[in-house]
Formats: structure tokens, C-alpha cells, sequence
């Protein structure tokens, strides 16, 4: 029988190096920087070339990496979709909520 | 193994130049790529059609391919021992339990992050890390559960032959998970081949819907039926939490839609505190009414002052 899996929590309490998450999305680290500096990920504080990252954004570098392979996207375009998909993702949480407050019926 | 036609995915012919199976592959995945498409069935449309585009895009790969021929989409079959000893090496796969995408993923590509490379110098090829959907209640997501995973995972056995191997997997999801939540368990995706590491397992958490609860991030939303008298004179009613029931006081004046918060009855938060049970007032009123009732709502009607449409008045005069 398995024993049970070791498990983190990919929300804004844990924190990842660049190098970190650059193994667990598949882009480089060069790529990370840059959608950094595009303003198209989030890191959480950095010092010179040293970033770290909330584990929240695991989720958003792996996106971005299934894009770059599988639609063959640059970077700009890949922060492009990302501001995209993030604002999708705002507004299908404020609906969530608004649809909270609607009686069942 | 059953055959899968990879032209047809991509709507080509199979004498399609590469330019033409690049353009048809862009054309089909910016409209199925389950990043942007929710639609169900989505994400399976796009995993054939990115099947079929690994495959056909890569001349050798395609070669391969081609040289087993054109057989019935589906069509159980076996590749012949030349096509084997050709294009795959002698014994290398282990046909039973396989699939096409995992036969043509062993030729030179499929990197697990990135598709980039296919492993070390030394042969040693890393496992391909997952990513699946897993639906909880929220009952588990308020009291944490252990989760039992049945995986069907691509592994590679000591003759390096590829095999799809089930697999279970159990991981403790700690109280507190929330809609959206994602989990990362490491080297418990496909076991990585010739020393290679193992891949990572990503669970995408999200809640089950609750006959009560309606979960907003660790807020929980609930109706709140309350009679007409209870909602115009105020009342205390007896509320179903997560953690028993619990006394609500009704204001006097409460309205349909008002909002009462029970603060840190919602779900737990993973480092302490909890969101909030938010109920909603409804004004529920009896279907019939007997004799006494009616004459008693009559008496209100005809002493009340209270008029619900005031605003209406108000609108009327000031558009005449």
C-alpha cells in the first residue's frame, strides 16, 4: 500500500526561488526575468538579480510554459495571455461571489 | 493498441506539406487550448490534436508513423516486427499496455518540463510531471481528508520498455483548501527512466457544490428563509454551520437579501483564523393561508402605513 505524499501548498505562505521555479514551471530562468520585467508575473521581492516568488505564482510560470510549447507563444505574446487570463480569472471570482448572494430558488 | 488517425485530427491530408500541418495545428489549439477554452471536452480535443501535432511535426516521428500504414481510426493492431526493429529498436516497447501517444513520445522529444531535450547525456530521462483535477466536499475541505488517487501512469521497466502501470497515490489535504487550490506532490508523477528524477503530481483542488453552501474563497454563503414576522419584529433562529448548529440573531426590519455574518464560521485558513458563514435573508411566505391568518394579514394590510414602492412614486414624479 502507498504511504502518504509529501504535499505543498502552492498559495501566497510559501515562497520560491527563481531557480526553484524554474524547475517546477519548465521555463528558464531567463524567461522567468523577463516576464518579470514585462509586469506579467508577481515576484514577491528582489534584490539585484535574486527573485523570489509567492508558491501562488507555480501555477501561473506552468501556464505560461504549456502556452510557450503547446501555442508556441514568445514572451511578449505569453504576457499578453497571462494579463489575460488573470483578469478572466478576477472577474470569474467577483461573478462567484456576486452568484454567492443569488438565492437557490 | 488502437490506432489513431493523426491527419484527421488536424483535418489534413496525409501528403500535407509541414507548413500546412503547422498552420492547421495553430488554427485548431488557439480554439481548443483548455487555458482558454472551458468548454467540455475541450481539453481531450486539444490533447488529440497536440498528439497528433508532436507526432506529424517531427520528420522522423512522421516517417514512423506513415510506415504503419493507414488503418480505421480506432482499429485495434499491433505494429509489425520490421516497423519495430526499424523504428523503435529491437523490444522496446512492451505493446500491451500503451497507447499511441506514449509509443511516438519515446522518439527524441516530450522533455518533461518543457518539451525541451529529452533527458541527460547519460540516457537517464526525467518523468513527465502531472497535473490533475480533484473534487472534494466541503465538509473535507473544512476537516482536511487523505485523498486515495487510482493513477494510470507511462513507466518505463528495467528493459526500458514503456507501460502504462497503475497507480495509487494518497495525499493529506490539509483542513482549509479553497476553490482553486493547487497541490504539488513531489516525484509522484511518472517515474523518471535510468536515473533520471521522477516527475511531480499537481492536484487542481476545487469544491463539490453543497446543498447549503455556496463557498466563496474561506467565505461560506447560506440562505436564510425567514417568515415575514420574524423578518418585520426580529427573531432568534437556530443556523446549520460546518461545526453544528448555532443561534442567529434577526434584527428587527431584516429584508430579503440582507446579509448576517457569523465571523470565522466559514472554512478554516491554512496558517489560523477562518472565513466567515455569510446568511442571507429570504422572506418566505405560506403557499395558503387559512381563515385566521388571512384575517390577521387583512388587519395588517389595512393598518399598515408602510409602503413597499415608494421609490416607484418618487421615479413617476420626478419623470413627469
Amino acid at each position: 500500500m502507498s504511504s502518504e505524499a509529501e504535499v505543498f501548498w502552492l498559495d501566497e505562505h510559501r515562497i520560491v526561488s527563481l531557480p526553484e521555479l524554474a524547475e517546477f514551471s519548465g521555463l528558464t530562468e531567463a524567461e522567468l526575468r523577463e516576464l518579470v520585467q514585462i509586469g506579467a508575473l508577481q515576484a514577491s521581492s528582489h534584490a539585484g538579480d535574486t527573485y523570489v516568488f509567492s508558491a501562488r505564482v507555480v501555477t501561473v510560470a506552468r501556464t505560461a510554459c504549456r502556452l510557450r510549447n503547446e501555442l508556441e507563444l514568445d514572451v511578449p505574446s505569453l504576457g499578453v495571455a497571462l494579463r489575460l487570463l488573470e483578469r478572466v480569472r478576477d472577474l470569474e471570482g467577483e461573478l462567484a461571489r456576486l452568484r454567492a448572494l443569488l438565492p437557490r430558488g | 493498441m488502437k490506432y489513431t488517425d493523426y491527419y484527421a485530427a488536424l483535418g489534413v491530408e496525409r501528403g500535407a506539406s509541414q507548413d500546412e500541418i503547422k498552420k492547421a495545428y495553430r488554427r485548431l489549439a488557439q480554439k481548443h487550448h483548455p487555458d482558454v477554452n472551458k468548454e467540455p471536452g475541450a481539453e481531450a480535443k486539444f490533447k488529440e490534436i497536440a498528439e497528433a501535432y508532436q507526432t506529424l511535426k517531427d520528420p522522423e516521428k512522421r516517417a514512423a508513423y506513415d510506415a504503419l500504414g493507414t488503418r480505421p481510426q480506432g482499429e485495434e493492431f499491433r505494429p509489425p516486427p520490421d516497423w519495430t526493429r526499424q523504428h523503435g529498436g529491437a523490444d522496446q516497447f512492451s505493446f500491451e499496455d500503451i497507447d499511441f501517444a506514449d509509443l511516438f513520445s519515446r522518439f527524441g522529444a516530450g522533455g518533461r518540463r518543457g518539451g525541451a531535450g529529452f533527458g541527460g547525456g547519460d540516457g537517464s530521462m526525467p518523468g513527465q510531471d502531472f497535473e490533475i483535477p480533484v473534487e472534494i466536499s466541503i465538509e473535507d475541505a473544512f476537516h482536511g481528508t487523505t485523498l486515495a488517487l487510482n493513477l494510470s501512469m507511462p513507466e518505463y521497466d528495467a528493459a526500458g520498455r514503456l507501460q502504462r502501470v497503475p497507480r495509487q497515490v494518497k495525499a493529506r489535504v490539509a483542513a482549509g483548501a479553497v476553490d482553486g487550490q493547487r497541490l504539488r506532490l513531489p516525484g509522484k508523477g511518472a517515474k523518471g527512466f535510468n536515473g533520471g528524477r521522477n516527475g511531480d503530481l499537481y492536484l487542481d483542488i476545487s469544491l463539490k457544490p453543497h446543498p447549503l453552501y455556496r463557498a466563496v474563497d474561506h467565505d461560506l454563503y447560506l440562505d436564510l428563509p425567514l417568515a415575514p414576522w420574524e423578518a418585520a419584529l426580529g427573531a432568534s433562529v437556530e443556523v446549520p454551520t460546518l461545526a453544528g448548529n448555532v443561534n442567529l440573531k434577526i434584527p428587527a426590519g431584516t429584508s430579503a437579501g440582507r446579509k448576517l455574518r457569523l465571523a470565522g464560521r466559514g472554512l478554516p485558513k491554512p496558517r489560523g483564523g477562518a472565513g466567515d458563514l455569510i446568511a442571507v435573508a429570504q422572506i418566505v411566505v405560506p403557499a395558503t393561508l387559512n381563515a385566521r391568518e388571512r384575517e390577521l394579514y387583512q388587519g395588517l394590510a389595512d393598518a399598515a402605513g408602510f409602503n413597499p414602492r415608494e421609490k416607484f412614486d418618487q421615479k413617476g414624479k420626478a419623470g413627469a
